[in-house]
């Protein structure tokens, strides 16, 4: 294992981050404290509670979970696309690092930023709302989860990516919509039969609903099926990842 | 090609049967004595998806020390040939080592000899040059030197910019700064693809005068280049790629000897209106101001035809003032070899 090469990817990209903290970090801060004006303060104030908890506080993890999905993506496709883009990116190629050590870089500093993000949204959100966490360990364990998982689709994403246009394409018209159906502002129990049967499908239902768990143990479905969905999403991203390096798709001729 | 990896017979690991292998096996000494190539390509080829053939069966070997320029015109394979070898690209066919080492089941020990400098300006913006080469250095492994990171940038003359963003830097600089990274490792061999392009001329012999200290602190450098004149200038050996082939490896003075032509210059006393028909057979061209004959021969040649132009001029009443001889350049030769059919 080439360690050095591992560290000398992850500190470059942790260096971005730094470079750009005000989009990194303050601009989504910004935007969750302005849902939770908008979906807490405002309409929350008209909806009574959500599976005992107040509205306010029930989007909570949602709202991390929307923050954690669209930044690993963005953080993950822009780390690895860039190079590619400029054409840094043969500095790397003919480096002697495998490609587990080129994606643990890679994947491990968009991670990072991702779960330091929802740990600041988490902090955020304790200043409009009385927040409490049952399975503090859980939590963590989802957020890194979670964070890694979607940083390694992001990563995906990158490489597949020709163009700035394909990079915003997936996280806008898919992850996002997904997102939003998939019980960040609502409980999946308060929709009609057929819906629920439908929002079923889509796997963000059971990242929010793990995630929400752990922090007030009301979930959509059972804890196990969150965990088993979010492995099974990581494995197929791992396979794809794999297969990519293995024929040098997009990346080498 | 025959390679000089031979392997060592068992008998001559016993040093009771010494005397003996030196008389049976004086063939594999004299083969062990010549130092194996530090880059073996053999049958290398390689086609893009579009079915495009952009090198056929390719055999080379670069010798451990020497630089060695690689021509051809755009489009000839010479990119391709460097990205395969450094890991870039990969290819459909054939074997190539590195010190030994194969360059795809082994590709950790071939990378690490290696340091690239490709023909494009690819650089980070937002870096600060002593970042980047630090990043470079790291990516390949190797513990933290700031020593040599500071001596590296002292040779290419980027020490008083070391803090400086990339962006802010003019061309040349940029193109110091990635052979900076090249360097950063302390490779064992250094691929240039294009070094001066885009490079001033007092900047261009700077350069040169840093490839060639490369090579005497024992660096193997394989340059491709537009610039025949910095092949001509700097290289051991010269070879020829055209059209996905290697048309030609030579040492540079054996190629100027092999192809190299003359033109003699015979400086005219008075001015001549026409050459006299009986000098048809010389193939003459008189120049422009008629003061002067130009006349091309062969050093190859076992006759060059001097002596018999001269006695002929003098019978045909044409006397000479001066005259000079010129060796045809690099250019010359490489453009007939890229010209001929």
């Amino acid at each position: 294992m080439n360690y050095r090469a591992i560290r000398a990817i992850y500190l470059f990209e942790m260096a971005r981050t730094w470079r750009t903290l005000l989009q990194s970090i303050v601009s989504p801060v910004v935007s969750t404290s302005l849902y939770f004006v908008v979906f807490g303060a405002a309409i929350g104030s008209r909806i009574t509670e959500v599976e005992g908890v107040s509205y306010g506080t029930f989007i909570v993890p949602g709202l991390v979970m929307l923050s954690v999905l669209t930044q690993s993506i963005a953080n993950a496709s822009f780390g690895i696309y860039f190079p590619k883009f400029v054409g840094t990116i043969y500095e790397i190629l003919s480096a002697p690092v495998s490609y587990i050590e080129i994606v643990i870089g890679y994947v491990g500093a968009a991670a990072t930023k991702s779960i330091i993000l929802g740990l600041i949204i988490m902090a955020t959100a304790a200043l409009f709302v009385p927040l409490h966490i049952q399975h503090p360990l859980w939590m963590l364990a989802f957020l890194v989860l979670t964070a890694v998982t979607f940083s390694l689709f992001g990563f995906i994403i990158g490489i597949w990516a020709d163009g700035f246009e394909k990079l915003q394409m997936i996280p806008m018209l898919i992850v996002t919509p997904l997102t939003f159906l998939g019980g960040s502002f609502y409980s999946v129990n308060m929709l009609p039969s057929g819906w629920r049967t439908i929002t079923l499908l889509n796997p963000v239902v059971y990242l929010i609903s793990g995630f929400r768990w752990s922090f007030y143990e009301i979930a959509d479905v059972s804890v196990a099926l969150s965990l088993g969905m979010t492995l099974g999403f990581l494995a197929i991203c791992m396979v794809l990842v794999w297969w990519i390096f293995r024929t040098g798709y997009r990346l080498k001729n | 090609m025959v390679h000089s990896y031979l392997p060592v017979p068992p008998s001559c690991v016993d040093p009771r049967l010494k005397c003996r292998c030196a008389v049976r096996h004086t063939s594999f000494q004299n083969a062990m004595l010549a130092p194996p190539p530090i880059i073996s390509v053999s049958n290398l080829s390689k086609t893009y998806g579009s079915g495009f053939k952009a090198l056929k069966g390719i055999n080379l070997d670069i010798k451990r020390g020497e630089i060695f320029a690689l021509l051809g015109p755009n489009g000839a394979g010479k990119t391709t040939l460097i990205s395969i070898i450094c890991g870039i690209a990969n290819l459909s066919e054939g074997r190539v080592t590195v010190g030994g080492h194969d360059i795809n089941s082994d590709y950790r020990a071939a990378r690490s000899l290696i340091g690239l400098v490709p023909q494009e300006l690819h650089t980070d913006s937002f870096e600060t040059v002593w970042a980047t080469v630090s990043f470079s250095r790291g990516l390949f492994g190797k513990p933290k030197n700031p020593a040599h990171i500071e001596k590296v940038l002292k040779d290419l003359s980027l020490w008083d910019k070391k803090d400086s963003k990339i962006i802010t830097l003019s061309g040349g600089m940029k193109r110091r700064v990635m052979i900076a990274k090249a360097l950063s490792h302390e490779p064992q061999i250094l691929f240039l693809d294009e070094p001066t392009a885009g490079v001033d001329v007092e900047l261009r012999k700077g350069m040169w005068d840093v490839v060639r200290g490369l090579q005497a602190s024992g660096v193997t450098i394989i340059l491709t280049t537009h610039y025949i004149q910095e092949a001509e200038e700097m290289a051991d050996r010269i070879g020829v790629i055209n059209k996905g082939e290697i048309i030609l490896v030579e040492d540079k003075a054996g190629l100027m000897q092999k192809l190299g032509k003359k033109h003699l210059k015979l400086y005219l006393q008075g001015k001549v209106d026409a050459l006299p028909a009986s000098l048809a057979a010389y193939n003459l061209e008189l120049s422009d101001d008629g003061r002067a004959i130009i006349y091309d021969y062969d050093t190859k040649g076992e006759r060059t035809g001097i002596t018999s132009l001269l006695g002929d001029l003098r019978n045909a009443g044409i006397h000479i003032s001066d005259l000079d001889t010129t060796q045809s350049s690099l250019e010359d030769i490489f453009v007939s070899l890229v010209r001929a059919p």
